[in-house]
């Protein structure tokens, strides 16, 4: 077997029986980086150097005895993680040149538990987006392609669409994500993999660069529900350095993935059901209700009435927080500074963010600049968060009921490069399904289940109760076990 | 509510971003389009709810307070590091006080 073809569950496994080195095992993904990369542009930056002697590092710890659980694993970082050293754009060219000289505090973790990093994985500027194309390093390829038309470039979704195809297309054992809206979702969806957004609180925020900081959470992406359940128990865990970190204990959620769903009550709510799905996103949905039925759990019908307000409500939300958390990059302390030979403070400020941010990123800060405004606040600002205290109460009530919900992950299979661009609004609809559990705060799993007309992967979502990812793991597992997901994108490495 | 071309200037000009004015036609687009979509949030019945102002998830302990002391510092080297323009251990701007 190509070492590529790994589960990171089954490269544990190997590592530890001694069938393979993190050496050899590094080398393979390093390698198919390099072919595919050039196609893909998953990753902004490459860090093979430092991933094999990482790889040596780790070879070395476990003839020690010494070895952690990721040891000599293989990931890629999405380029919202600051890396000590190591370039952060956040794909946007604000951050130019941009080398932080501190380590976020989830990657700290998976390099404490023996993690290699491959290099940072490309994203939609600032994590905002749907399709990978804001970013200011090219938009990213999905590994996957159409079967009718296989030349059509199809977006890997957003914003983390270079971890999600570096990890479909082979290049990564695993990824990390942040998911302020569906942005891990919507991508594992989009690339045919498994991605977690785990509960508000779960894993620190320290050192990711802050979109919208009420939402923001960070999450892996894996081949397998149980690959991400492994990552995460490294990411999770209570940070000082992050004030909504949550204290508690940090589970073994793979365990978690073998539990039974028997007896388990899993909510359909009526209002997911929108006009314009396509069918085979109605018709996965109403198996993924029978496969969990057949595995012993109740489906049970519920409503979560204030669905349909949750998209309005995040679009002034997250612009409002992402207002304020980028008046930051003002040209002065870091990244980007563009003046002119007399410039004042003022014009040095205004020139260097209107040259620095992309048109969705300065669109998205005019926009939370105006509903924080003077005058409009009540109005835009508090409004949206009594709605969001709505929505949240939607799920609370729901929980007297059901102990997970099923709905799609996504309102469609991946579009192709230049589809739904010429309306904002068109490309924020992606979230419709994934944006409320950012809103609520709670754990959302995307698990893919099976393909559309095309032969492009669809993806279903698990959304559960505050820090109840193992059931979420649980359910997820069981949808995987029985959708037997085995396509494989055509652009793969090994292919 | 429908912004005006004086608006979003205002709006552009309190965000610190240099609005060209050929631009201005197009973005006034942009933000009424997604405006005119938020609207819809008025319809809904908000009546004594309290606002949800963080992510964490009703019923979640609150977050915690801690002691007020300097738990970091004496760091100006990587803290400078980035900076575009520096002169010692300062960051430097073009000329603020005339």
């Amino acid at each position: 077997m190509h070492p590529t073809e790994f589960t990171l569950a089954g490269a544990v496994a190997a590592l530890e029986e001694g069938v393979i080195s993190s050496e050899e095992l590094t080398r393979a993904h390093v390698e198919a980086v390099e072919a595919l990369n050039p196609r893909l542009n998953a990753f902004i930056t490459v860090t093979s150097e430092q991933a094999m002697a990482a790889a040596k590092a780790s070879d070395a710890k476990r003839q020690r005895g010494d070895a952690g659980p990721l040891e000599g694993i293989p990931i890629a970082i999405k380029d919202l993680f600051c890396t000590e050293g190591v370039q952060t754009t956040a794909a946007s060219k604000i951050l130019g040149g941009f080398i932080p000289p501190y380590e976020s505090t989830v990657t700290s973790r998976l390099k404490r538990d023996g993690a290699v990093f491959l290099g940072k994985a490309n994203l939609d500027e600032f994590a905002m987006g749907s399709s990978n194309l804001t970013s200011a390093y090219g938009g990213v390829a999905n590994p996957w392609s159409r079967r009718n038309d296989p030349d059509v470039r199809l977006v890997p979704g957003g914003s983390s669409g270079g971890s999600a195809a570096a990890v479909a297309a082979r290049m990564a054992l695993g990824a990390t994500g942040t998911d302020t809206g569906g942005s891990i979702r919507q991508p594992a969806a989009f690339c045919g993999i498994a991605g977690i957004k785990p509960t508000y609180g779960r894993c620190s925020r320290f050192g990711i660069v802050a979109f919208a900081s009420s939402l923001d959470q960070a999450g892996p992406f894996g081949r397998t529900v149980e690959d991400c359940a492994i990552l995460l128990r490294s990411m999770a865990g209570h940070d000082p350095k992050d004030s909504t970190s949550a204290d508690r204990p940090v589970p073994d959620f793979a365990k978690a993935c073998g539990r039974s769903v028997k007896g388990l009550r899993i909510g359909v709510p009526k209002e997911y059901r929108l006009d314009g799905t396509p069918p085979e996103i109605e018709k996965l949905w109403r198996q993924g209700l029978d496969w969990l039925r057949e595995a012993g759990a109740e489906i049970v019908d519920i409503s979560l009435p204030h669905t349909k307000y949750a998209l309005p409500t995040y679009y002034i939300v997250a612009p409002a927080e992402a207002s304020s958390n980028l008046a930051r990059y003002d040209g002065v302390r870091f990244g980007l500074r563009v003046a002119e030979q007399n410039s004042d403070l003022r014009d040095l400020y205004e020139r260097t963010r209107a040259a620095g941010f992309g048109q969705e990123v300065r669109r998205r800060i005019m926009i939370g600049t105006y509903v924080l405004s003077a005058g409009y606040y009540d109005a835009y600002y508090l409004k949206a968060q009594k709605v969001r205290a709505l929505i949240a109460r939607d799920f609370r009530e729901a929980w007297g009921k059901v102990d997970a919900i099923l709905t799609p992950a996504t309102p469609s299979a991946a579009f192709a490069e230049g589809e739904n661009t010429d309306d904002p609004i068109k490309m924020y609809l992606n979230d419709v399904f994934t944006v409320t559990a950012n809103l609520a705060g709670l754990p959302g799993l995307s698990v893919p289940a099976g393909l559309d007309p095309q032969g492009l992967p669809l993806g279903l979502q698990v959304i559960g109760r505050p820090f109840d990812e193992e059931t979420v793991f649980a359910v997820g597992a069981a949808i995987e076990r029985a959708a037997d997901f085995r396509a494989v994108p055509s652009m793969r490495a090994g292919a | 509510m429908s912004l005006d071309t004086a608006t979003v200037r205002r709006v552009a000009a309190l965000a610190r971003i240099r609005l060209e004015e050929e631009e201005v036609a197009r973005v006034q687009g942009e933000l009424n389009g997604i405006l005119g979509w938020i609207e819809q949030l008025q319809a809904v019945n908000t009546d004594g709810v309290e606002p949800m102002a963080g992510g964490t998830p009703e019923g979640i302990a609150a977050m915690p307070m801690r002691e007020d002391v300097v738990t970091d510092g004496g760091q100006a080297e990587a803290v400078l590091a980035n900076a575009p323009d520096r002169e010692g251990e300062y960051f430097g701007v073009p000329k603020v006080v005339e």
